[in-house]
């Protein structure tokens, strides 16, 4: 039945056609052809092509305008004003023309105003001048230079070091020297700012793991173990490191060093430490975290550490075998382009060295002196000690946080200013706030030295206590 | 405090990634007849258009390389690399003994820690010459300075010293332009005392308890010297660059880099976050036009106006000798509205009458730039580095510089030397030496170059350039030229890839108020007789001024991902 129907509309549409007038057709015809033009036609466009006009351009430039070069900065930012320290910052330091006894230089052996040291440092300066005018590449390579790194290899018991002009610099060129784009690094959140930077300026990808957590460290090995199977050629050239520091200068603690090897032969990654504060202050001879453990040097690929805290001199220099560490002379950026350490800084840092191996009893002192201190400044109310109790530099933090980061540090800085009025210079560790990966809280740092007496020792505990009594509560 | 790279092998890194297509533009103009006349009639534009801009005559060229040392360059690197594969092959296979170092047994399954490539060219080619860097002294670097003779059984593996002295060569290498390189004099004197009073470490950073009286002193002293409200201190001059540049732009700014640009500068733009886009070298027309583009279409996608623009450029460039077009950069800078970042480190003492650096030489008011970066390591014979500037930049930097929060502020002995060397060229010793340093450094640079020039030798940029650049080309006369000159008791810096295009092999000489007019005309006499000896005088004197060089339109863009 519904064929015959249809058959009959077709018929009938036929018909109609043959019945239609001629102008109806010819309408209709038109009507096609359009359709057909505009399926066939280009996408039409909202507007004509956006060339714009020299005018147009000129106005553009005229109109723009750009952001100020820097932000104004509040006359009472905390950071803007420094302290004036007049004459040397050592033992005894007259901060804003007040005598105080010094807890805030990382002077943590107290050689800067050793007398050896200033002697070396003048022989050289006689010997030498004091600029290199030049880097290593280029007539800037003394010999002091190549004996202190002789004689950092030597102290640490490793095949090679080379030393560079600026502390800050060596980690951070250490770093990109080996890890590229593309490379994996395992980093520890509570990192420092050389670190940091060393990490961004190597484009690896970057891996947190939380502060000294060996099972989060070893969760992400394992995560990453899986990735690579399922991409096993990718694997085959993606170079893993795990890049720590020996004592955190953030949280004043130690890294699990042990742990850290296991992981390393166990996951294939090679580790970098950061001793800037380590060295020349833990293990029998100061020579930092690896002796503190008793760990073969060797098992770590790379230790860096700066000149500028035990030594009491400039720069910082990397350790480790030569197969590793010569390759930073051609591509450690701070080391190549940058002219290389005055040689007065290198020959009193070679001084530095002869002292401590002439007195190893001195690490022994040392962490005495932190424990008494650490022991001392248990208990105050309001404020709560992070860090080792083995560590010359640790924090002091608001047990109780304001809510407000700004009136934590205001707090803070009250607590230092009247320590300072009462002969106990201290500072607040300072943080780049908004360019720190993971900002540590506000504190007060407390760097020991072997200068200190046990009656100067006391005497901070009491007068931080007492002051902190009076701003706290 | 920074420098070009150490040596031939050292990565300059935004020119690592194109340096091929600048080799290839630089001999662009080799190639193309076409070119010459457009460049010709550029020339005559641009001298209409920005002549009344210069005080002085601006003689700057840059000689073409002849094409048949072109070809012989490269055809040299290529004999090179097949070489360079053949001992690969062999020390492979055990038949040649390796003298690198190896891998720990234990860490033989590790992912190898480098890329056999990127040691190719170190272990093949920088090895055969590497006698002629890092040589030790032992010596003030001054005008004539002792090195360490040393020896090498291994081919270049490794040095043993003899323990001679090779005494008295001619420095022409390091960088010690007003001669403060000195261990007498009051410089010396004033650093010792300092040296005795103060100790020579600070233990903290600047804004904790490392900020001394005698920063503040030095500090002021530089604003003064520089002309600029105020100024800040920093104890590397890499790092200067490198900590700073993040602390004034961020993501969404635009940076606008010259391509030659120092590996500093190149770091602290990538550190930023920021866009970085490179002109050609000193190339006001490529810099203008990436200016008005910029302006123009606003940033890549999203098509947001920039927040702002830096213009990085460095008043000598150390590796051409070619000092910038100072005049057209600030007029470029105030029609578009940019910022102008300055790095003076090697023109700093070395320029201009009062020895002000590149602003004072060409005449111009030192406000007009907004951030004075330079060294303290070359003309003032010390190290570290500044920023100056307006009161609300150096205050800002004080807060926010990575420098003064996280590294150890400048040594006390290091400080009082620039200050010493600084007042003595300020005149406020109350002597003239200063001024007669300088006036010496540029009646040397002159007699220097024009002797250079007429001997036949390509020599490259500005003629007021205390840094020389002498054009060897060939991979093999790197290596004989620093030889046969330290043979004749002269020390010279030689420099090739990657720190130049590949085949603009090249010496260096830096010129300093130090050396005499005798030690002159001794180092020009032995380099005279080495360049017979090694065919080095391809001069045909037909200078082309860099404005003229032929450029292509692309440019190289990197975003920090």
């Amino acid at each position: 039945m519904a064929t015959v129907a249809e058959q009959w509309v077709l018929v009938e549409m036929v018909q109609a056609l043959y019945e239609a007038p001629a102008y109806h057709l010819i309408l209709e015809g038109i009507l096609i052809l359009w359709i057909i033009r505009l399926l066939f036609s280009k996408t039409y466009k909202l507007q004509e092509r956006s060339d714009l006009t020299v005018k147009e351009k000129e106005e553009l430039i005229e109109e723009w305008q750009p952001e100020p070069l820097v932000p104004p900065v509040s006359k009472d930012h905390p950071a803007l004003n420094y302290n004036i320290v007049s004459g040397p910052p050592s033992h005894n330091i007259v901060v804003n023309g007040k005598e105080c006894i010094n807890f805030a230089s990382f002077n943590f052996l107290g050689l800067l105003d050793n007398p050896r040291l200033k002697a070396a440092a003048l022989a050289s300066l006689k010997k030498y001048g004091v600029g290199t005018c030049g880097p290593r590449g280029f007539y800037g390579t003394f010999d002091v230079h190549l004996d202190l790194e002789d004689r950092l290899a030597k102290f640490m018991k490793t095949e090679e070091a080379i030393i560079y002009s600026y502390g800050f610099a060596t980690i951070a060129s250490a770093i990109p020297a080996y890890s590229k784009r593309g490379d994996i690094v395992f980093v520890d959140k509570a990192a420092c700012f050389a670190i940091q930077k060393g990490l961004q300026a190597s484009r690896s990808d970057i891996k947190l793991f939380n502060h000294n957590d060996m099972d989060d460290l070893e969760r992400l090995l394992k995560e990453q173990e899986i990735e690579d199977q399922k991409n096993p050629r990718k694997a085959r050239v993606t170079r893993r490191f795990i890049v720590v520091e020996g004592l955190y200068m953030n949280t004043g603690t130690i890294c699990p060093l042990p742990e850290l090897v296991k992981l390393k032969y166990k996951y294939k990654a090679r580790i970098f430490l950061e001793e800037s504060l380590s060295f020349g202050v833990l293990g029998e001879h100061g020579r930092g975290v690896t002796e503190h453990f008793g760990i073969d040097i060797d098992d770590i690929d790379l230790i860096s550490a700066n000149m500028e805290n035990s030594l009491a001199s400039i720069g910082g220099f990397c350790c480790g075998r030569s197969f590793v560490i010569d390759h930073q002379r051609l591509s450690g950026q701070g080391y190549c382009f940058s002219a290389s350490l005055p040689p007065l800084l290198a020959a009193a840092a070679i001084e530095a060295l002869n002292i401590m191996e002439e007195n190893p009893g001195i690490f022994a002192v040392l962490k005495e002196k932190c424990k008494r201190i650490h022991k001392a400044l248990q208990g105050i109310s309001g404020l709560k000690v992070v860090g080792e109790s083995i560590s010359p530099a640790f924090h002091l933090q608001l047990e109780e946080s304001t809510g407000c980061r700004e009136r934590d540090v205001k707090l803070l800085q009250e607590i230092v200013t009247q320590c300072m009025d009462r002969g106990i210079a201290l500072t607040q560790a300072r943080y780049l706030e908004k360019e720190e990966k993971y900002l540590p809280p506000p504190s007060i740092r407390v760097v020991v030295t072997v200068e200190q007496t046990e009656e100067e020792l006391e005497k901070a505990a009491t007068t931080i206590s007492k002051v902190a009594q009076t701003v706290l509560l | 405090m920074r420098t070009e790279p150490g040596g031939c092998c050292c990565r300059r890194p935004l020119r690592a990634n194109d340096c091929v297509a600048n080799g290839e533009v630089r001999n662009g103009y080799v190639r193309s007849s076409a070119a010459t006349a457009a460049a010709a009639a550029g020339q005559i534009h641009h001298v209409t258009q920005n002549g009344g801009l210069y005080k002085r005559p601006f003689n700057e060229g840059f000689e073409e390389t002849p094409m048949l040392v072109a070809v012989l360059t490269y055809v040299g690197y290529g004999v090179l690399t097949l070489f360079g594969y053949l001992r690969d092959f062999l020390r492979h296979w055990r038949i040649e003994k390796c003298h690198h170092a190896t891998e720990r047994e234990e860490q033989k399954d590790f992912v190898s820690l480098y890329q056999d490539f990127e040691n190719f060219y170190t272990r093949n080619l920088y090895m055969r010459i590497r006698d002629n860097w890092n040589r030790p002294i032992c010596s003030v670097p001054g005008a004539r300075v002792d090195i360490m003779e040393r020896q090498s059984h291994d081919y270049n593996w490794s040095f043993k010293y003899t323990g001679n002295v090779i005494k008295d060569v001619i420095n022409m290498g390091s960088y010690n332009y007003l001669g403060f390189a000195r261990n007498t004099g009051p410089c010396q004197e004033a650093a010792a005392k300092v040296l005795e009073e103060y100790g020579v470490g600070v233990c903290s950073p600047r804004q904790e308890i490392g900020n001394l009286d005698k920063h503040e002193e030095l500090e002021k002293l530089v604003a003064s010297f520089l002309g600029v409200e105020a100024a800040m201190t920093y104890g590397m001059g890499f790092a200067t660059n490198s900590m700073n540049i993040p602390a004034l732009v961020s993501k969404g700014c635009l940076i606008l880099s010259d391509e030659l640009n120092h590996a500093s500068l190149v770091l602290g733009a990538r550190l930023s976050g920021a866009t970085i886009r490179v002109f050609k070298h000193n190339n006001m027309q490529s810099l203008e036009k990436l200016l008005k583009d910029a302006i123009v279409y606003g940033q890549p996608r999203t098509r947001r106006p920039w927040k702002k623009i830096l213009i990085l450029v460095e008043g000598i460039y150390s590796m051409e000798g070619s000092i910038v077009r100072l005049p057209e950069v600030i007029a470029l800078k105030k029609k578009y509205k940019a910022y102008l970042y300055l790095d003076e480190a090697h023109s700093i003492g070395a320029l201009g009458p009062t020895g002000r650096g590149v602003v004072d030489y060409f005449g111009l008011d030192p406000e007009d730039v907004d951030i004075m970066m330079g060294t303290f390591t070359k003309s003032f014979g010390a190290s570290g580095g500044y920023i100056g500037g307006k009161k609300e930049l150096i205050d800002y930097l004080r807060t926010h510089s990575h420098s003064a929060v996280y590294a150890t502020s400048l040594s006390p002995p290091v400080v009082e030397q620039i200050i010493t060397s600084m007042k003595c060229i300020m005149g406020q010793d109350g002597t003239t030496l200063g001024k007669e340093c300088i006036q010496q450094l540029a009646e040397n640079v002159r007699y220097f170059r024009r002797r250079l020039k007429n001997m036949g030798f390509i020599i490259y940029g500005n003629e007021d350039s205390p840094v020389v650049p002498l054009m060897l080309y060939m991979p093999a006369k790197i290596g004989a030229f620093g030889r046969e000159m330290l043979k004749r008791n002269i020390g010279v810096v030689v420099v090739g890839f990657p720190a130049t295009p590949i085949i603009e092999s090249r010496a260096r000489f830096c010129l300093s108020a130090a050396h005499t007019k005798e030690m002159l005309d001794t180092a020009l006499k032995e380099i005279d007789e080495v360049g017979d000896l090694l065919h080095l005088k391809y001069s045909r004197h037909r200078s082309v001024p860099l404005l003229d060089r032929p450029f292509d339109e692309t440019t190289y863009e990197e975003t920090e991902d």
